[in-house]
């Protein structure tokens, strides 16, 4: 097998001709430099030319694009040949939106805009600073009025009627926006000399890391309330969002203590030295140098609540994938359930690879040590 | 110690004492609404109900069950399928994984891109979705009647993948167990020989001892016990398949979203592992004038594994506890079955306890090995 790029290749001798042209020397560089590595390319080539064949033959030319009205019969006829994307016209706005109400989708579509927004904001280096928490302060507070209205102009929507992309990143944003403060406190109080407030935390962090989201979840749904007084009865997207919050504070209480594990001993001490107290000392001196070491981890965890939302699918809560796998519910579209999830691994792609990059960018920069 | 707030210890103990009274405070209260609602709801609490019939059906099982066998039975039933999961869905996401991150490291332009998509599309897309997808294509392969049957006695159809079975009773299962036996009696022997190569610098050959142990010693007993080795072949009658061992599509879909999800994670471990090995080495064994493959298998990869190591076990526990996804698709899990229990029973609190218990010891066995690993492959330096 032709392995290692580190491995140092063996020096060829030059041949005057061949090595003239340029792409002729990338080739026999990169694609045959030895006969097990030619081998591979030709395989590989043939394999993925014929996926790629396929996969373009079903998905644009024998591909159905439109259908007229709710009239399938196009498309069944091309099943199994073709893929049929009159679909996604169809039921894009069901499969974005939920079940909000038609003419009011421009609230969700704008808040969507808004959370891409802030997250754009929040990636720049420039707003790295306390101000950044007003930002989102604000930015959440804006979100959740217009989602929610009930001021002249905006109609009330109750959170039953919300779904799709927008609770996708409601439970994400917000996961992040309460579990991140809840693990900061956590990760401080691990590192904590006190012996029963460590413990406390020790429980916590590994009794919500042991398990599956999905029995957070299970337990958000039918065992809260169970545990609530008579009468009180908390919305099921609250108590999802409430377990979401617990277990993003878990996993991000781990992040942060890595940080805090790698601010040096010197700076405690210089701190105490200057007669800070505790909180005092965190909050000015240590914690802004443990988060800026953590920031592409921290990403990463983002990019895994995000996609750790979707699980909300099977409690039945509407969120991106619920509204896309209730979406080919509808007779006329059931069989046609490929192009719909395909439409959404999209979506969920954009947002996740984006965020990867970012990530992959910013350890690049602290490789660089800026 | 001085009863002041001044005194740092003092402040610690007021700290300490507030924390646990609103942890008890908040358990208390939660504990008390609990024990009300319940006896509003008249669902009496502990474990009784494990004793009880069940009466629901389990599909795919390994363990002899039936709807008369009592909640516990299911329980087990349901701790096999989780571990039958997550145990050969770590081998395999291990193997790809590791192929997939040697792969991305290599000379070969297409086949380092072509990794590197499989990893990012891969990683980038929600696991749920991935099953969700895979379970649908396995839907759409052809019905039992018209099987695709590549040879015979193998049908594929939506109904999963049917083989021949072979029965295992007393005599088969002890013939199987003397050749497991015999397999770690040879790894056992093999190591011993490579010591005694390392000591003397005779080459000894270990393959003989390993065809007696394995092959040989095990015929000799199936020939003295007189164990027959039938061979069902299944068969087609009616809507469905008799005879035959059957791997249900919803098996083969969990396992291939797990698989192919983690092995993303795991490509990307094994390709950092592998950068984090100094050049140094890679230069020195080559200048030795020893193959690539051979230095990579012997020389890297060691030593990479002990960066792999620790993340590579975040990652079979994020593999075993996305197992139970596979509620979502109706594989009968542990979490699927004690969901199932709890809106039958209403037994919250208990079912939860159960899946938490469940994961716990998983996690906590898959850690203990993982550590144990750690330590023995870890660099013993003076």
């Amino acid at each position: 097998m032709t392995t290692a790029a580190e491995a140092p290749r063996p020096s060829r001798r030059p041949r005057s001709g061949m090595d003239a042209n340029p792409v002729l020397r990338w080739l026999r560089a990169n694609l045959f430099s030895s006969i097990p590595s030619s081998i591979i390319t030709l395989l590989l080539l043939a394999l993925f030319v014929k996926m790629i064949a396929s996969f373009a033959q079903w998905g644009t030319w024998d591909a159905v694009w439109t259908v007229p009205g709710n009239d399938t019969s196009a498309c069944r006829a091309a099943r199994g040949i073709g893929a049929c994307w009159a679909v996604i016209p169809e039921k894009y706005r069901f499969i974005l939106f939920g079940t909000y109400p038609y003419d009011q989708q421009w609230r969700p579509a704008l808040a969507t805009l808004l959370f891409i927004a802030l997250f754009y904001v929040s990636c720049l280096r420039r707003f790295w600073r306390r101000e950044l928490v007003l930002i989102w302060a604000v930015m959440l507070s804006l979100i959740g009025l217009l989602m929610w209205g009930g001021v002249p102009g905006l109609p009330f929507v109750s959170q039953e009627r919300w779904g799709g992309l927008p609770v996708t990143l409601i439970l994400a944003t917000f996961g992040l926006a309460f579990g991140f403060p809840l693990g900061i406190l956590v990760a401080l109080g691990r590192g904590s000399k006190l012996p029963a407030i460590r413990s406390l935390c020790v429980l916590y962090v590994e009794l919500i890391r042991g398990v599956p989201l999905i029995s957070l979840l299970f337990m958000a749904s039918v065992m809260f309330p169970l545990f609530m007084p008579d009468g009180v009865n908390i919305d099921k997207l609250l108590r999802a969002q409430i377990a979401v919050v617990l277990y993003a504070g878990a996993y991000l209480a781990e992040v942060v203590r890595g940080g805090l594990q790698a601010v040096p001993r010197g700076q405690h001490e210089a701190a105490d030295a200057l007669g800070l107290s505790y909180w005092q000392k965190h909050r000015l001196i240590i914690l802004p140098q443990a988060i800026r070491h953590v920031i592409p981890p921290l990403v990463n965890t983002f990019i895994a609540f995000f996609k750790d939302t979707s699980l909300v699918l099977i409690i039945g809560i509407f969120d991106l994938l619920t509204t896309a796998k209730t979406a080919i519910i509808d007779p006329a579209w059931q069989a046609f359930s490929v192009e719909v999830y395909i439409f959404v691994a999209v979506i969920y792609f954009a947002f996740c690879f984006a965020m990867s990059r970012y990530s992959r960018h910013l350890e690049a920069q602290g490789r660089r040590g800026t | 110690m001085r009863f002041s707030l001044q005194n740092e210890q003092f402040r610690g103990l007021l700290w300490q004492i507030a924390v646990v009274a609103i942890a008890v405070a908040v358990v208390a209260w939660l504990w008390s609404n609990a024990v009300h609602n319940l006896s509003v709801r008249r669902i009496s609490t502990g474990f009784a109900f494990l004793g009880r019939e069940a009466g629901m059906p389990i599909v795919d099982t390994w363990l002899a069950y039936t709807p008369k066998d009592t909640y516990l039975r299911a329980f087990m039933v349901g701790i096999v399928n989780t571990l039958r999961i997550a145990v050969i869905g770590i081998v395999l996401a291990t193997i790809v994984g590791t192929l997939v991150g040697i792969a991305r490291l290599s000379s070969n332009w297409l086949l380092s891109r072509l990794a590197a998509i499989y990893v990012e599309v891969l990683r980038d897309i929600p696991p749920l979705l991935q099953l969700l997808f895979w379970y649908v294509l396995m839907q759409g392969l052809p019905l039992a009647r018209t099987a695709w049957t590549p040879i015979d006695g193998v049908f594929i159809s939506n109904r999963g993948l049917i083989v021949p079975s072979i029965p295992l009773d007393g005599g088969q299962l002890w013939v199987i167990g003397s050749a497991v036996l015999g397999f770690v009696l040879f790894y056992m022997l093999r190591r011993r020989l490579i010591a005694l190569q390392i000591h003397d610098g005779r080459p000894c050959r270990s393959w003989p001892y390993g065809l007696l142990l394995v092959i040989a010693a095990p015929a000799l007993l199936s020939w003295l016990l007189g164990v027959t080795w039938t061979v069902t072949l299944p068969e087609l009658r009616g809507f469905n398949f008799v005879g035959g061992w059957t791997f249900a599509p919803e098996y083969f879909a969990l396992l291939i979203a797990l698989v192919t999800y983690t092995s993303a994670f795991i490509a990307e471990i094994v390709r950092s592992g592998i950068q984090a090995v100094p050049r140094g080495q890679w230069d020195a064994a080559v200048a030795l004038g020893l193959r690539r493959s051979f230095v990579l298998k012997q020389i890297v990869l060691p030593q990479a594994l002990r960066v792999i190591i620790p993340p590579m076990t975040s990652q079979y526990l994020n593999l075993t506890k996305n197992s139970s996804l596979a509620v979502a698709i109706g594989y009968q899990d542990i979490v699927s079955i004690a969901n199932t229990t709890l809106n039958q029973t209403g037994q919250a609190i208990e079912s939860i306890a159960l899946i938490m218990a469940v994961f716990l010891t998983i996690s906590l066995g898959i850690s203990l090995f993982m550590n144990w690993y750690n330590a023995h492959i870890a660099l013993v330096e003076r």
